[in-house]
């Protein structure tokens, strides 16, 4: 498990980087974002919801279970919407509240 | 490298929960104090590895606030609860104070914005007899939030810090560098609060390929708090009290939300329901799972098939909020309604917010070394801590952290005399300090160490951080009752390991580092073998089995309540780990003697 960073669209803003728990997360010469230590993800997510322009992926390596699918955040109207895109094409959606608790 | 020299009143080590706790209480604490003398404010830092954003254990964030008194309990039936959990072996003066402040802690976090579930009378909705129901995917950023609104308060972030400066057991500061200024900092402090966490990654874990960083525990907490404190002669208890989880299979995530969130029961292949047959002790369910594996009834399952389609939508949400990879790997395979969790045990941690493990304190959180506080996981004696009892334990080691300097009468005296109106910039890099408590001569040899790591080898297929880290985490399996013995360990398993890691340990000094990050890794892993040495020799102390699978050890296969009702201590003298045993603390003691 681990994170892809999509360096066409990257724009170097560098809040990837100040984030990681594990200061996985370099900049390099062009100025875009890169995991130096893909081995090395926790799987926190934190780069994801700090990324401006949705550019950083997360996905499950083969070992735990993975298929392909690639996950990101984003913010739409106050609620944080996770976004799961499968390798076939299509595209499931959950949408949290973060002013509402958990219900367990 | 540069090298900077930083001056402090209070210096957090560790920016995580109890950390950021800590400073926002001493923050607190010292103004109450100041308007009371007309002082001067305290100078405060803290100094964090990563980012204290989405540092420590919450960076993913947390579902539930697990250590809460619910109306009609009281602190004693926590402390009782704890007690029980780890069959006697706590302090119940530390379980006391910390249980004493839990509705107070979280009434504190949801002033500074942490979304707590309410009824429809206002009162917190309970889940089972402890836990309250939050959102807690951002309680990281809310701690961090109300650490940068305090003008005193000053972080750096991205430095880690890998030595104290101890001098005839007081603590005068830390040694530091930053990871990605290449810079080597001393810092002097009138006291220091370590608040590192606990240990993760000693023991090969459960996915140790790819996904090797998939742990329960933050892969980032090393043992740097444990192993700075055993090197410069703390006292640290309950090492053997190893800490594993019970989780969902190749995720890691928790199960707690699943067995107490939509009543999932465990249950073995043939579907029986087997965790009432060994009990429900956090380490009973544990071993109730390696046992049915080992009696060939495995693999073992949390039992969700049937649940409602809300509870499914309301399970991937409330994984999305804390673990949001057990989410995605339902939605790649099966969702929890049609195929039951498949649950596996971790591999060892050592981590004091959850079972006793770390340094021996007092209830004012002081460490056996004078002027050094210990809070959160790093802190022993105490388990059952979770996110409340780490910001509880932060509170009391920061008033404590906070009186103690102000009690250095002449600090005071000079501070009274010599602060003009100065912003918290002014006060540091101080480049040669009069009276410096951290001598010349100890940043040299610091310095000396960092630059013999980093400079070139000319031996560039030689040993790697990397290499004996796994090269570690084997040998623990192997024969430290890792995940290969089913915990399981004797005492010649034992004397194995220790050889073993000794040796891993002489070959750390011809480690190359091409830069900080990896100068960071070489002693992180250093941490870890010096955490490694004591958990072994704890685990060959008790002789006893208290605690199935945390401490599982086949040469005493029963529990001895004649010699080991009792705290097992170590201490290292003259190179040696020593082992001090303990009486326990009396039924109901709210204080506990102990020796500095």
């Amino acid at each position: 498990m681990s994170i892809s960073i999509d360096q066409n669209v990257c724009i170097g803003c560098g809040k990837c980087h100040d984030v990681c728990p594990g200061t996985l997360i370099k900049i390099n010469e062009n100025k875009k974002a890169f995991i130096k230590y893909p081995k090395d993800c926790w799987g926190c997510t934190s780069c994801i919801k700090e990324c401006p322009v949705h550019a950083i992926r997360f996905f499950l390596g083969e070992d735990i279970g993975g298929k392909g699918s690639k996950v990101h955040t984003e913010k739409v109207n106050g609620l944080v919407r996770w976004i799961v895109e499968f390798p076939d094409g299509r595209v499931k959606s959950i949408d949290i509240d973060p002013k509402e608790s958990n219900k367990y | 490298m540069k090298i900077e020299r930083l001056k402090t009143d209070l210096l957090i080590i560790g920016g995580g929960t109890a950390g950021c706790y800590a400073a926002i209480t001493a923050a607190k604490a010292n103004a109450t104090n100041n308007a009371a003398n007309n002082a001067a404010d305290l100078k405060i830092l803290i100094v964090e590895k990563a980012n204290i954003k989405r540092s420590g254990c919450l960076a993913a964030g947390v579902n539930a606030l697990n250590a809460y008194i619910t109306e009609g309990r009281t602190p004693k039936d926590y402390v009782e609860y704890a007690k029980k959990d780890a069959d006697g072996i706590v302090r119940e003066d530390l379980l006391y104070s910390i249980s004493e402040k839990f509705n107070e802690v979280t009434a504190h976090l949801e002033k500074l914005g942490l979304v707590i579930l309410k009824d429809k009378d206002g009162k917190y909705v309970t889940r089972g007899n402890r836990n309250i129901k939050i959102n807690g995917e951002n309680i990281k950023p809310i701690l961090a939030d109300a650490v940068k609104k305090l003008d005193n308060v000053t972080v750096l972030n991205h430095v880690n810090i890998f030595d104290f400066s101890v001098h005839n057991n007081k603590i005068n500061g830390a040694f530091g560098f930053g990871i990605e200024n290449d810079t080597f900092y001393a810092i002097e402090a009138g006291a220091v609060i370590i608040a590192t966490g606990g240990a993760a990654g000693l023991y090969r874990p459960n996915n140790p390929g790819f996904s090797r960083h998939k742990m329960w525990y933050p892969p980032f907490n090393t043992g740097a708090g444990y192993a700075m404190g055993i090197r410069h002669g703390a006292e640290m208890t309950t090492f053997e009290m190893r800490f594993i989880a019970l989780r969902c299979k190749d995720t890691i995530a928790p199960t707690g939300t699943l067995a107490q969130g939509v009543g999932a029961k465990q249950v073995n292949a043939l579907g029986d329901v087997y965790e009432t047959k060994y009990g429900i002790s956090t380490s009973e369910r544990v071993y109730g799972t390696v046992a049915e594996n080992l009696e060939g009834r495995g693999p073992c399952y949390l039992r969700t098939v049937g649940i409602s389609a809300e509870q499914e939508e309301s399970l991937l949400k409330a994984y999305l909020n804390m673990a949001p990879s057990q989410t995605i790997r339902w939605l790649e395979n099966e969702t929890p309604s049609k195929a039951n969790v498949e649950i596996e045990g971790t591999e060892p941690y050592i981590v004091g917010g959850h079972t006793a493990s770390g340094y021996w304190v007092d209830t004012k959180r002081a460490t056996t070394i004078e002027g050094l506080y210990a809070a959160g996981d790093v802190a022993g004696g105490a388990p059952q801590k979770y996110v409340t009892g780490a910001l509880a334990e932060g509170e009391i080691a920061a008033k404590s952290a906070v009186s103690y300097i102000e009690g250095l009468s002449a600090l005071r005296l000079i501070r009274q005399a010599h602060q003009p109106a100065q912003g918290p910039d002014v006060q540091f890099k101080v480049a040669e300090p009069a009276e410096a408590t951290i001598k010349e001569g100890e940043v040299a040899e610091h310095v000396a160490e960092i630059k013999k790591f980093l400079d070139p080898r000319g031996d560039e297929d030689g040993d790697t951080a990397e290499r004996l880290e796994e090269e570690m985490q084997a040998a623990m399996d192997a024969y430290a009752g890792g995940i290969q013995t089913s915990y399981r360990y004797s005492e010649n398993q034992l004397a194995v390991a220790l050889e073993k890691i000794e040796g891993i340990e002489a070959r750390t000094n011809s480690l190359h580092a091409d830069d900080f990050q990896e100068l960071m890794y070489i002693y992180e892993l250093k941490e870890r073998l010096t955490v490694c040495k004591s958990v072994i020799a704890h685990l060959a102390a008790r002789k006893e089995t208290r605690w199935h699978s945390f401490a599982e050890n086949s040469d005493y296969p029963e529990k001895d309540n004649e010699h080991f009702r009792k705290y097992v201590n170590s201490r290292l003298e003259n190179g040696k780990i020593k082992i001090i045993l303990r009486e326990l603390t009396a039924e109901g003691q709210r204080t506990y003697e102990h020796q500095h």
